[in-house]
């Protein structure tokens, strides 16, 4: 069993983000030179990790969504309103720890309601989530009252921009974050249930699965993960901005769980790899802005890049590089 | 016998999938004006053979030859202008269409152009009387039954072709009497020189109508026989290449009054579903249900699962009031259902023969207390042995199984959570002959270890076997009860039929 695991890292994930910090290394040098300064990493390498935690939250959340067949588009504007939450709270004086909690609270709020109208009205996904995705930057700038609150709470802003061990406290949230979740799902049955609902509803429940109940949990996990990221973001520029924080962020994130190999349809998921998915865009991002290529081509190599990863997935390309699962598991057969 | 008499004919046929050879070396003729079943348990090839002598594959080895010519057929489309169409089991219609643009779909008369509507529900009033269809060309193809649909099919495939018919379990979703209407239209289109090509697991539908049989196994060729010259054990044995008892249909005990009464059904019922009805049962006793298809059999079945729960009557389990308002009510007291529509309701595609075994169980046992992987492992390979699941991991989707394992899964699942009461809806239904006598005999077995289980069925010999008390139900509601002597198919059709308003349209 342990050798399947190893042989399991030689993922088409793990290999994309390779070739791309590899890619990264070759146009830029100095890419993995990391240097120790003030007590923290800095370096271009450590820079993917920082920037790439926002949606690497966001997609912690989105795969349990995805992987009961559905989506959850409000994720930006729900990071929107929870920053802005955070903001107006510790300008107004409240603690930074009250703040926060106060918009953990509002996105999952956000997120049972999302639950609320998939679960138990039993609207489509994409439009019950569409209603917060156009409603919520909306009451951002209610929140905001139309500009955007600045901070200056030294422990609000360590959240967004300090340092733990040396690494980017945005960085470390997400990894707990992701360890968190991952073990919830894994060593509980939420997991298989999560699988059963995407796979086929009408089965789950008859073998006496909660599905509404279940449907809820994710969806308020989804929101959760972000307000999470929206309080990192809001704290790493020490602002709220109702009109730009977390903006097409859930296209980011839905594509790092997508990269990550969970599909679309439901079913298998997996969490670690979509947070490798949203460090393969971030290291994208990233090698693209160091390597010195005109701005104007970062979407067309961004894409290129994603069709690239999106068929190394395929079952049909990954076919010569597979072995037969018949040959892997005799022993398993009756 | 010259080989000028074959309308079509494989010879010596090998088609090779990776390292598996799904056919070898099979030869099969096919003769004008004959109906020719093709047999063999779930896997022996029959659907390769199938889908090469309709251009779907194309073969490794040997050839295909339509009037003693050989010819490449490039896909079905192409098979079609050779004559050759195909019917199969679910209907490749358009629902939402009306049925003469079904018929006519792709070569519709047209008139300045423009498609001819009147000529074409002319023309398919006519196509269909010939069919013994009396109805409106211009009806939703969706609003009619599916042996409509089925001979809907059948003719658009005759007309499009014309000189092989090729019908691939045409009879699984149709109830007797639709099966009768079919039988009807296969024979006129046999007298008039069609050739036919037969599948069906339902042996009973092979000899009323098949005149040779070619039997496969394993990828090979086992015999190609006048059916006369055949008995059912000896077809039997054809295809699995042994012997099999099928367990006693007569040497029934009696039932037992002593056992002790576990469920009690009283005007139990629910609105637009099934009228209330009285029903107990006791432990170790098995409640055959009988009705044509659409008369409150499944509906009953879910009414007692909670799926669908009841809003009238009460139930008692074990003597104490019990109330299922749900599925999980339903699970926590003891109860399992196996859903007629395996792949829709009953088995989880994607996720492993593993899961699918302890997802009940787990289901039972919340969020919070796991089964970790050796736990699972061991219970699904503990039913995965007692229930014989032929998969080659028990890591693979279950839906790379076949659907007689596929049931097994879904039986496996709920034995797993010790159920005091199983309701099965077709258990049996479309699924090979090996699997079909591996759950009879596990209904037999669990009834004998005290279970209660209702089985809706329609396979009359099937129920009669197993039935410790038959209900009939007609018109969404429970109309007899039989027990003892009455326990038997005449009786049992007398009881579905006993309805003049009920006769064949």
């Amino acid at each position: 069993m342990r050798r399947l695991r190893l042989e399991r890292l030689a993922n088409p994930q793990l290999l994309a983000l390779v070739g791309v910090l590899a890619i990264n290394w070759l146009l830029f040098p100095s890419f993995f030179n990391v240097t120790w300064q003030d007590g923290r990493f800095f370096g271009s390498f450590i820079d993917v990790l920082n920037r790439g935690a926002p949606v690497a939250i966001l997609a912690i959340g989105m795969t349990g969504v995805i992987a009961t067949k559905g989506v959850d588009l409000s994720v930006g504007a729900i990071m929107a309103v929870c920053g802005a939450v955070a903001a107006t709270m510790v300008v107004a004086g409240y603690p930074a720890p009250i703040a926060v909690i106060a918009a953990l609270a509002v996105g999952l709020a956000c997120g049972l309601w999302n639950g609320f109208l998939v679960a138990v009205l039993d609207i489509q996904p994409i439009v019950a989530t569409l209603v917060l995705m156009v409603a919520g930057r909306g009451i951002a700038q209610l929140i905001t009252e139309g500009s955007i609150v600045t901070f200056n709470d030294p422990s609000l802003i360590f959240v967004g921009t300090g340092s733990f061990l040396g690494f980017p406290m945005a960085a470390v949230i997400a990894v707990v974050l992701m360890v968190l979740v991952t073990l919830l799902v894994r060593r509980t049955a939420i997991g298989l249930f999560i699988q059963a609902i995407g796979v086929n509803r009408a089965a789950a429940s008859l073998a006496g699965i909660h599905s509404r109940m279940l449907l809820m949990l994710v969806y308020a996990l989804s929101g959760l993960c972000a307000a999470i990221a929206g309080v990192v973001v809001a704290a790493d520029i020490r602002g709220a901005d109702a009109n730009n924080a977390g903006l097409w962020l859930e296209l980011d994130a839905i594509l790092a769980v997508v990269i990550g190999g969970t599909s679309l349809l439901g079913g298998r998921f997996s969490i670690p790899m979509a947070v490798l998915g949203a460090l393969i865009i971030q290291a994208m991002n990233t090698g693209i802005l160091v390597s010195g290529f005109p701005p104007e081509f970062n979407l067309v190599v961004k894409a290129g890049m994603i069709i690239l990863i999106l068929l190394l997935q395929s079952p049909y390309a990954a076919l010569p590089f597979k072995r037969r699962p018949a040959a892997s598991n005799k022993s398993a057969s009756s | 016998m010259a080989d000028g008499q074959y309308v079509l004919e494989a010879r010596g046929v090998i088609k090779i999938f990776g390292s598996q050879t799904a056919l070898d070396s099979v030869d099969f003729g096919l003769r004008r004006g004959e109906v020719h079943a093709l047999l063999g348990e779930n896997g022996a090839g029959k659907s390769t053979l199938i889908k090469i002598l309709t251009g779907a594959y194309q073969p490794d080895g040997g050839q295909v030859l339509v009037d003693g010519q050989p010819v490449t057929l490039d896909n079905p489309l192409h098979a079609q202008t050779h004559g050759i169409g195909t019917v199969y089991q679910e209907v490749n219609l358009l629902p939402n269409r009306s049925v003469a643009e079904n018929l006519y779909l792709g070569h519709q008369p047209t008139r300045f152009g423009l498609v001819d509507h009147r000529k074409m529900e002319r023309d398919a009033r006519v196509l269909l009387t010939r069919y013994g269809l009396d109805l409106d060309p211009g009806s939703e193809l969706g609003s009619h039954s599916v042996a409509v649909q089925q001979i809907v099919a059948i003719a658009r495939a005759v007309q499009l072709s014309g000189k092989v018919l090729i019908l691939d379990e045409p009879t699984a979703s149709l109830d007797r009497n639709e099966v009768e209407r079919l039988f009807e239209v296969i024979g006129d289109l046999k007298r008039a020189g069609l050739a036919i090509i037969f599948i069906t697991h339902f042996l009973d539908q092979v000899f009323a109508i098949a005149d040779r049989v070619t039997v496969l196994r394993n990828g090979k060729l086992v015999e190609t026989q006048v059916l006369d010259a055949l008995s059912r054990t000896d077809v039997v044995r054809l295809m699995l290449g042994k012997d099999i008892a099928f367990s006693g249909a007569t040497d029934l005990e009696p039932e037992n009054p002593t056992t002790d009464v576990l469920l009690q059904f009283s005007g139990y019922g629910r609105k637009n579903g099934v009228a209330p009805f009285d029903l107990t049962i006791h432990k170790g006793e098995v409640i055959g249900v009988a009705g044509l298809l659409g008369s409150g059999r499944t509906e009953m079945a879910r009414i007692m699962f909670g799926a669908d729960p009841a809003d009238q009557g009460s139930l008692r389990v074990n003597d104490k009031p019990a109330s299922v308002r749900n599925t999980t009510d339903a699970i926590s007291l003891g109860f399992g259902f196996c859903p007629e529509d395996r792949k829709a309701e009953g088995i989880l595609g994607d996720l492993s023969v593993r899961e699918n075994i302890i997802i009940a169980l787990q289901g039972k046992l919340g969020w919070f207390k796991a089964l970790n992987r050796d736990e699972q492992l061991e219970i699904a390979g503990r039913f995965g042995e007692s229930m014989d699941i032929r998969a080659a991991s028990l890591d693979m989707p279950v839906k790379l199984l076949s659907g007689g394992n596929q049931q097994k899964v879904i039986l496996s699942r709920w034995l797993a959570t010790d159920p005091a009461f199983l309701i099965l809806d077709e258990p049996t239904r479309g699924i090979d002959v090996g699997a079909h006598a591996e759950i009879v005999r596990t209904i037999n077995r669990l009834r004998d270890d005290g279970m209660a289980m209702v089985v809706i069925s329609s396979e009359l010999d099937e129920v009669v076997a197993y039935s410790s008390r038959i209900v009939v139900m007609r018109d969404r509601e429970m109309v007899a009860e039989l027990r003892g002597k009455n326990i038997n198919p005449g009786v049992i059709v007398q009881a579905i039929a006993n309805n003049p308003d009920e006769a064949t349209p």
